[in-house]
């Protein structure tokens, strides 16, 4: 069983007990525990069930690369699943559960796709699962939902409760990576006086050198480390930082830090996590290596572990896995582990070693009396729930003749690969290294910068330099013998042993689904790992890849560099979502851009509507009525009295200079030179691909100078369209342009009684000779410096008036208070979209989709013929576009006085090549219109202006159709006589 | 993430601050103009896997347009202009030849 040691410890604070739970069952750690030692300490090997085939695992690993200890971790909104326990420092109250079982960890009903699992090999889905066809959805899908998945999804209704942030880092060298080769460049950046940050995943600093050992300079090597973090710590141009990840390496070096706050801490003021962006000139990678499992069967029984693993949990911890602990190994680096063992006085029985012959370090084991056995390999393990025995057979047989041992865990070790991965992230190439039988970093092809120059390099193990002495200058440690590389344990396994032989112990792939692949013609690493699945689980294949690849180069006849890896994405280990959004949540998720009147509206019932990133009302909702009928409410109330609009977010752009009038030209499809000073013109602006893009009213100011209005969410992108033509094709031109929405406030004042009441606060003359419809003038209203535009979008009299920005709420105030007697009301963006539909006005966005010109929508008045040339004029003589069989804007009427839905199509006889009805129009704008009535709708149909008073189908959700005549699209005072007066 | 200096400003910017406005150096073709020439003029584009030339727009900083020469490849970055302009500025090229010896893109070539 495992259990905590009477002694040792080098991380843990006995004296400070820690309780958790796991699985409901209250436990206790100490203080400086991991979830994973705490449980060992605990014997509770059991963590976990396997994807595929609900086999009982244990823990494997001690850090990142774990595949198995996976738990659900937390409550209510604080619950996250898929937590790795090797990572998951122990605090008091810390709750734990297992994942993907039915009904309990130690009783799984879905262990029966174990025996099952002839069946469940390789693309079994793919084979499986196809006939008969009506099966997936029905039964094969929902059965593979239940069984398959590792965690629970937090709760629907659960909210995260933790913050979190973004931090922004400008460096001169990031160190990734805070064992003694991380430690060891960042020292010597800090000496050369640059600007460095050193980040380490875990929460101390060395990495694996203080429980691997070795001297320095004639001391201990954690003497070194402790001397060389507190000459860093003095370092004012360094700065240090554990439990930071680096997640991964991009273009231009830059990079992205992953760093744990709080989480061995939760509640406290600090934000749980930070997401840090770093740019940096050059990236240090020493991110260390990560020891291979060795692939015989029976390697994922719980208390199977990494060697390097027992180590870590013997020194740093004090805990043992078991009491009498078998090693299988290819190298002499597992001995150390039988060294920790022996002088923790844990029982080792036997030493299982592939290769004939040692180093000094298993001299060492073997006059420590442990029994060493060369030139053998683990046959098979022997246990179910918990490894009871190993059965040793030769390396170069077939494993069918066994001699057992029993033992209650197995250290395994098959070689160290360099984590390469933030090297790779950005196209850093790797060599094969025979000798040891890793890839590793090739200098020469590193990753390059936007000068071309490498700016990743790779120090310590992750270079390929795996002993200490290649690493510190000084340093002294066990001499090594070559390993020899083991992909699978008897060399000649026979089938049954290769199924199971687990490679990817968190996606369920073993050593006989990468044969299959090979034999079924998948030749690609890249294929097989997505038809095996082969480290595609949340550890990415850390510990899998390499053996896993060794056996498809294996199975395919190819050397291991033919094959390759597959490719090394960030981020390097899972982060948190929250992480990801940093402070971009609610409230801050997006800027929100209010107008003068924003708080006003606000407290007077508004409907909000975002329109880019404005918000407008959609309606002024009074007490008793819903949304519908404040709208009915604001357009009967508008054509009859007098509504007041707040225009304030249209864009106001301010086109200057002597070529203003030349530049307009091209910018819109109407004449704008010829326009006089103190009038205003709607106007058109197309893409140069033809298509509307925008329209609006244009004022000219004088001579040089005019105003022009664009829509809401258009501002800034027109603004772009403008410079972009103004900068790049017609510098020469003299245009200036500035966008000045936010300068003003526009009010727009509409009714019957709108000269009423802006006469009423006097100041400018606004009669229909001072001020006729589509002029413009400055002025005075009310006191307040005012530009009124006699412009309407609404068919009745109206004014457009802008002010001051800060004046904006006191104009507002004085507006409605003035206009009390004239029975006014505000109105949203909902009457205003009824009332312009009710006069036939287009609206971008609705009648426009960016494949709309305006021929299309019976706006040929607005294109001007004089003209040589405008943005979009070539695009609009090619033959589609000239096309008569274009959809034309029409005005649609329901005979039943309905409303159509929105994007509604109306259909005509036969089927297309997809078996769908052939359609020849469809539903642009509509509406309930108050003024008629009845429902009114806009819609584009082949031939419609010449098809008055035809009636169309238009099959609506429901399976019922609607029919709609075809009319004028102006509904309402086709002559224009109430904006006109 | 890439950085790039703007020729405006004069400083480096990262590409959040950055909008991409395609290819560079397009001869704009309007009324009169054949089909073939419009079609190349507002659809044909270059896809080079190598030297490029294309527009940006420090887009969150000056709001000015400018040019850059790049790599696609290795995204080294050979310089970048102002957009003023129908061709690169000789040290453009002369950087890029210094680095890629027989470079060629469109009608331009080292």
């Amino acid at each position: 069983m495992s259990h905590r040691l009477p002694q040792g410890g080098r991380l843990i604070d006995r004296r400070k007990p820690r309780t958790f739970r796991f699985n409901n069952r209250a436990m206790r750690g100490m203080k400086g525990d991991t979830l994973a030692s705490a449980l060992l300490a605990s014997d509770q090997m059991l963590v976990g069930r396997s994807f595929k085939y609900h086999r009982p695992r244990g823990i494997v690993a001690s850090g990142a690369e774990e595949p198995n200890a996976l738990v659900n971790l937390g409550t209510g909104d604080r619950f996250e699943p898929n937590q790795r326990a090797t990572t998951t420092e122990l605090f008091d109250g810390l709750v734990a559960k297992s994942q993907n079982h039915f009904p309990s960890l130690d009783f799984d009903i879905g262990v029966v796709n174990d025996a099952l699992s002839k069946f469940l090999s390789a693309g079994f889905y793919y084979k499986m699962f196809i006939h008969p066809r009506p099966f997936w959805k029905h039964v094969y899908e929902p059965f593979i939902r239940q069984s398959a998945g590792l965690g629970k999804a937090p709760d629907a209704e659960a909210r995260d409760v933790d913050t979190y942030e973004h931090m922004y880092a400008h460096v001169d060298v990031l160190v990734v990576g805070g064992g003694v080769a991380g430690l060891q460049e960042a020292r010597a950046a800090g000496e050369a006086g640059k600007e460095v940050l050193l980040i380490e995943q875990t929460a101390h600093w060395g990495g694996r050198a203080p429980v691997d050992g070795g001297s320095v300079g004639g001391g201990p090597v954690d003497k070194w480390v402790d001397e060389t973090v507190a000459a860093l710590a003095e370092m004012p141009n360094v700065r240090m930082r554990l439990r930071m990840m680096g997640a991964g390496v991009y273009d231009h070096s830059y990079a992205l830090g992953y760093e744990r706050v709080s989480d061995h801490q939760p509640g406290n003021d600090a934000p749980r996590h930070r997401l840090w962006r770093i740019r940096a000139t050059e990236i240090v990678t020493a991110t260390g290596a990560i020891e291979r499992p060795l692939s015989f069967a029976g390697n994922d029984i719980p208390g199977v572990m990494l060697a390097s693993a027992v180590r870590d949990y013997v020194v740093n911890y004090g805990v043992t896995p078991g009491r009498r602990v078998a090693i299988a190994t290819n190298n002499d680096d597992a001995y150390r582990t039988a060294l920790a063992l022996a002088d923790a006085g844990v029982g080792v029985p036997v030493i299982v070693d592939a290769r004939s012959e040692g180093g000094p370090l298993a001299e060492a084991a073997r006059d420590r009396g442990i029994r060493v056995e060369f030139g053998m390999g683990v046959g098979r393990l022997l246990g179910g729930k918990r490894v009871t025995g190993v059965g040793i057979c030769r390396m170069d047989s077939d494993g069918s003749a066994l001699h057992e041992i029993a033992c209650d865990a197995v250290a395994m070790s098959g070689g160290w690969s360099p984590v390469v991965h933030l090297w790779s992230h950005c196209g850093g190439k790797l060599n094969w290294n025979e000798t040891r039988a890793h890839f590793a970093p090739d200098p020469a092809r590193a990753p390059t910068g936007a000068d071309g120059q490498a700016f990743v390099r790779a120090a310590g193990a992750a270079s390929g330099a795996l002993t200490l002495p290649e690493i510190l200058d000084g340093a002294e440690d066990w001499e090594e013998a070559p390993l020899s590389p083991v992909w699978q344990m008897p060399a000649q396994a026979e089938k049954a042993l290769q199924g199971k032989s687990w490679l990817d112990f968190q996606n369920d792939v073993k050593v006989s689904d990468v044969r299959l692949a090979a034999r079924e013609g998948y030749e690609s690493v890249e294929h097989t790992k997505r038809y095996t699945t082969l480290g595609m689980a949340t550890d990415q294949g850390k510990l899998s890849n390499i053996n896993g690849l060794a056996v498809l180069a294996d199975a395919l006849h190819k050397d291991i560099p033919a094959v390759g890896t597959t490719t090394f994405r960030p981020p390097y280990t899972p982060i948190s979502m929250g992480a990801i959004a940093g402070e971009a949540r609610g409230a801050l998720f997006q800027p929100i851009r209010r107008t003068p009147m924003h708080d006003w509206h606000d407290a007077h019932g508004a409907d909000w509507e975002p329109v880019g990133a404005w918000r407008r009302p959609y309606a002024f909702v009074q007490n008793g009525e819903d949304v519908h009928d404040a709208v009915m409410r604001e357009v009967t109330n508008t054509r009859q009295n007098l509504g007041l609009l707040d225009a304030s977010t249209l864009g106001k752009l301010i086109v200057k200079g002597p070529d203003a009038g030349r530049f307009l030209d091209m910018m819109y499809t109407n004449m704008m030179s010829t326009l006089k000073p103190g009038r205003c013109r709607y106007g058109l602006m197309c893409s140069e691909n033809g298509f509307l893009i925008d329209d609006g009213v244009v004022a000219r100011i004088d001579d040089e100078t005019f105003l022009c209005h664009t829509t809401t969410g258009g501002a800034d992108r027109i603004h772009g369209h403008m410079e972009d033509w103004l900068q790049c094709e017609w510098w020469d031109w003299k245009v200036w342009v500035v966008n000045a929405t936010e300068q003003f406030a526009q009010v727009g004042v509409v009714g019957p009684n709108a000269r009423k009441v802006l006469e009423k606060l006097g100041g400018m003359e606004v009669s229909a000779d001072a001020l006729p419809f589509m002029a413009w003038a400055d002025g005075e209203i009310g006191g307040f410096r005012a530009r009124v535009y006699r412009i309407s979008f609404s068919g009745e009299l109206s004014y457009e008036i802008a002010v001051d920005a800060g004046q904006g709420q006191a104009f507002w105030d004085a507006l409605m208070e003035a206009g009390e007697e004239f029975g006014v009301m505000p109105y949203g963006t909902e009457a205003l979209h009824i009332m312009r539909a009710e006069k036939g006005f287009i609206m971008i966005g609705d009648e426009t989709d960016g494949t709309v010109i305006p021929q299309d929508l019976g706006l040929n008045w607005a294109i001007s013929k004089k003209k040589e040339d405008y943005l979009g004029k070539r695009a609009q003589e090619r033959d589609h576009m000239t096309d008569p069989d274009r959809w034309q804007l029409v005005g649609l009427e329901t005979l039943d006085g309905s409303v159509l839905p929105d994007g509604a199509y109306a259909v005509e006889a036969g089927w297309n090549d997809n078996d769908q009805r052939r359609v020849q129009g469809r539903v642009t704008s509509t509406y309930h219109s108050p003024t008629l009535g009845r429902g009114i709708a806009m819609g584009l149909v082949r031939h419609g202006p010449d098809r008055m008073g035809e009636v169309l189908d238009f099959p609506v959700p429901g399976g019922t159709t609607v029919r709609a005549k075809i009319v004028d699209p102006v509904f309402y005072d086709r002559e224009g006589e109430k904006q006109n007066v | 993430m890439l950085t790039l200096k703007c020729p405006c400003c004069g400083v480096m910017t990262d590409e959040t601050e950055l909008h991409a406005e395609g290819e560079a150096h397009l001869k704009r073709f309007g009324p009169g103009s054949s089909d073939e020439d419009f079609t190349g003029y507002l659809f044909q584009r270059e896809n080079p896997k190598g030297i490029h030339f294309e527009r940006w727009r420090h887009a969150y900083g000056c709001g000015k347009y400018f040019h850059a020469a790049r790599c696609t490849v290795t995204l080294e970055v050979f310089g970048t202009y102002p957009a003023q302009t129908l061709e690169p500025p000789q040290e453009i090229k002369d950087a890029i030849s210094a680095k890629r010896p027989g470079w060629s893109w469109r009608e331009m070539s080292n």
